[in-house]
């Protein structure tokens, strides 16, 4: 049955190889399973929409891709190759960026400073070049957020688009492989939501994979190639989003059931 | 409040272009930094008053001198303190570590070297080998006191609330309970008085780091139209050169107008067995002392703001938990940033035990206060992620200022106390307020 299912569903048929293969995760915080024997792959130029409620273990998985936490068990593949992520600077170095729902800005500095904070630009003689790194960041935010000007104030100064776009610059200028995006559009307007939604549609087109969280079904729908949905821990199951009605997908959230499985 | 306030505000830019220019004002093209300007400010308030009550006995090249030399080791301890406060930590133990590094230093040069290695008293390599071993002790205490904030997660405040004990303690049983001294010539170089640049040495680095000053406004201009940004106009610039440059020149000639006591100088003249010219004068200039605390302020300035420790010590302070995840290793940060401070707790223990001539064991007592309240004084934010050197530095000579302007006035000493901890407390009030005035944080 799963056989037959995953050959006809395949997007990945072409014979490419997975960017990511997660391999039944496992952390407890404290007697709670966290992540409980949860597997997952993501494909080049794929979007992979990662759902479920709060609590449910989303961003637990993902802060073990993108090197917060430390899994207690469980494998990671990237490009076929077993990766060792035991921190934020590991996960770089695999080009895996993350987009956090916090921001995880220092609002004190301004965007320059944020945008290339544990990479700056160096002069010569090993000092941290401000104007090369200032010009830098107008390129970029002139590409993903034209309205943005305030480059010289604290980040603690801007709007919520604007804090977004330096999260967002951040994580696409370092040439990310991988992108991680926790909630990125949960602190935006209509506008903002478009055009996170335009460069996601690009960086895919451009081959990056993509994992996904958040709590709009519908725009989910919209922007992933599969959805994986998580409770308690667990992985329910993963979906190509055009086998799947929306309501489907909330059954699996809420029911912890996959209804379609269910019925074959 | 009002709609006469509100108005004129309200009203798009764009729609009145005349208006542009004066809006734009004197201050604001100079972009200098409002609160350098409020701090100077409080600065001259203080020194005028106190001038006033004194018939003018403050502003005295002898009285401005014994200022600077009164408050380089306190500023210098508060240029680490910044660093330590903006990563959201705090350094108790700093007058109790500067008391051991000092006993070091002094055991040094009169005990352990002569007695164990041989050298000579006054011999040449004396005290630098003890300033060596002063700055080595406070870096490794300084280390290890960093090492069980970052990695053993005690909290900064206990960790140094025991080292005020300890390290205290420790100066007390290298030296058993002894005061030592007197100390090495050339090591009592450091204290002020007891040297000094002297008129010509003193304009020639007036004149240096003028151009030094100039120039470096240059290249960052050069530096902002090469990447096309916008520059402040020309006659601003100059503005913000000349007051630099007759700030640095007018502290020299204040120093240079300051002259040795013609029976001091006598005594020299007869030390060295040669009799002194009639009408023959000298100044004391620049201290050693002074030119130190110039030194640590420039360096820790340019860590502050053009290294990539600098930038991860102001990011950590911001968001400790934005800096761990860009992958700073916020733990070893900590180490790093508690070792500055013992160095620099080393370097004042230097300038505080030269001063004196001789190492006692209650040298350095109640400095972690100072140098707590003369950085927050200088606008360093006890929640992190904001403080400045020079206004560190700044805030040190407030209290300073302060409290030998009380002493001249004749003010008892408790007030004295009363006074500093109450202009402490109404500093960081008024930096409160003026932050929520600004939007910032």
């Amino acid at each position: 049955m799963t056989m037959t299912e995953t050959a006809k569903a395949d997007p990945r048929a072409n014979g490419a190889k997975p960017l990511v293969e997660l391999k039944d995760i496992r952390i407890a915080f404290g007697g709670v399973q966290a992540v409980d024997g949860v597997s997952l792959d993501l494909y080049p130029g794929e979007v992979v929409g990662l759902l479920g409620h709060n609590g449910a273990g989303k961003s637990t998985l993902i802060k073990i891709l993108s090197g917060a936490y430390k899994a207690d068990s469980g494998e990671i593949r990237i490009e076929g190759q077993k990766a060792t992520i035991n921190s934020p600077r590991d996960a770089r170095r695999y080009n895996i960026e993350t987009i956090y729902q916090t921001l995880a800005l220092a609002d004190n500095l301004d965007a320059a400073s944020n945008l290339f904070l544990g990479r700056e630009i160096t002069t010569r003689a090993g000092f941290v070049d401000d104007a090369k790194q200032e010009a830098e960041t107008r390129r970029i935010m002139a590409r993903l957020n034209p309205n943005f000007r305030k480059l010289s104030e604290p980040v603690s100064a801007l709007s919520g688009g604007q804090r977004q776009s330096v999260a967002i610059a951040r994580a696409v200028y370092f040439n990310a492989k991988i992108l991680i995006m926790d909630e990125p559009t949960a602190a935006l307007g209509v506008h903002e939501t478009a055009m996170v939604a335009d460069l996601i549609k690009e960086l895919k087109a451009q081959g990056l994979g993509i994992f996904l969280i958040s709590h709009d079904t519908r725009e989910m729908m919209d922007l992933c190639d599969r959805v994986s949905v998580m409770k308690n821990g667990q992985l329910i199951g993963t979906e190509r989003v055009e086998d799947v009605t929306e309501d489907d997908i909330l059954s699996m959230i809420i029911m912890g059931k996959n209804p379609k499985r269910d019925a074959a | 409040m009002s709609d006469t306030d509100t108005v004129p505000n309200a009203a798009p830019p764009g729609q009145r272009p005349a208006d542009k220019a004066p809006a734009r004002s004197f201050l604001s093209q100079l972009e200098l930094d409002l609160r350098l300007l409020g701090m100077v400010g409080a600065f001259i308030a203080v020194c005028v008053v106190f001038n006033l009550l004194t018939d003018g006995r403050f502003l005295t090249p002898r009285n401005i001198f014994n200022l600077s030399i009164q408050t380089v080791s306190v500023a210098i301890m508060a240029t680490g303190m910044v660093f330590i406060i903006v990563t959201r930590h705090i350094d108790l133990s700093v007058g109790a570590l500067l008391a051991t590094a000092s006993a070091v230093m002094a055991m040094m040069q009169t005990r352990w070297l002569p007695d164990m290695m041989g050298l000579p008293l006054g011999h040449a390599a004396l005290p630098w080998l003890s300033i060596l071993a002063g700055l080595i002790t406070g870096a490794v205490i300084g280390a290890f006191q960093g090492w069980l904030v970052g990695y053993l997660t005690i909290p900064a405040f206990i960790v140094t609330l025991g080292g005020l004990l300890i390290w205290r303690n420790v100066g007390w049983y290298i030296t058993s309970g002894q005061t030592i001294g007197p100390l090495d010539e050339t090591f009592q170089a450091f204290g002020g008085i007891n040297g000094t640049l002297g008129a010509q040495w003193s304009w020639i680095f007036g004149l240096v780091a003028a151009a030094a000053a100039v120039l470096a406004l240059i290249s960052a201009r050069r530096n902002k139209i090469g990447h096309g940004f916008p520059v402040k106009p020309v006659w601003a610039e100059a503005v913000v050169m000349a007051i630099i440059v007759g700030a640095i020149l007018g502290f020299v000639a204040i120093l240079n107008a300051y002259e040795i006591p013609s029976r001091v100088l006598a005594r020299d003249f007869a030390a060295r067995g040669a009799e002194m010219p009639e009408g023959f004068t000298a100044s004391y200039g620049i201290p050693y002392s002074v030119l130190l605390l110039i030194a640590v302020a420039v360096v820790m300035t340019v860590i502050a703001r053009k290294t990539r420790l600098g930038r991860y010590i102001f990011a950590t302070g911001g968001n400790p938990d934005a800096a761990e995840l860009s992958g700073i290793n916020t733990r070893l940060l900590t180490v790093k940033v508690f070792s500055i401070m013992g160095i620099l707790v080393a370097i004042s223990a230097v300038v505080a035990s030269a001063r004196l001539t001789n190492h006692s064991n209650d040298i350095g007592t109640l400095d972690e206060l100072r140098v707590i309240a003369a950085a927050v004084i200088g606008g360093t934010a006890l929640s992190g992620g904001i403080g400045t050197i020079y206004g560190a530095i700044l805030g040190a000579l407030i209290m300073q200022s302060l409290q030998s302007g009380m002493a001249m006035v004749g003010v008892d000493a408790p007030l004295q106390n009363i006074v500093v901890g109450t202009v402490l407390v109404a500093a960081v009030l008024i930096d409160i307020i003026y932050r929520r005035r600004v939007g910032g944080k």
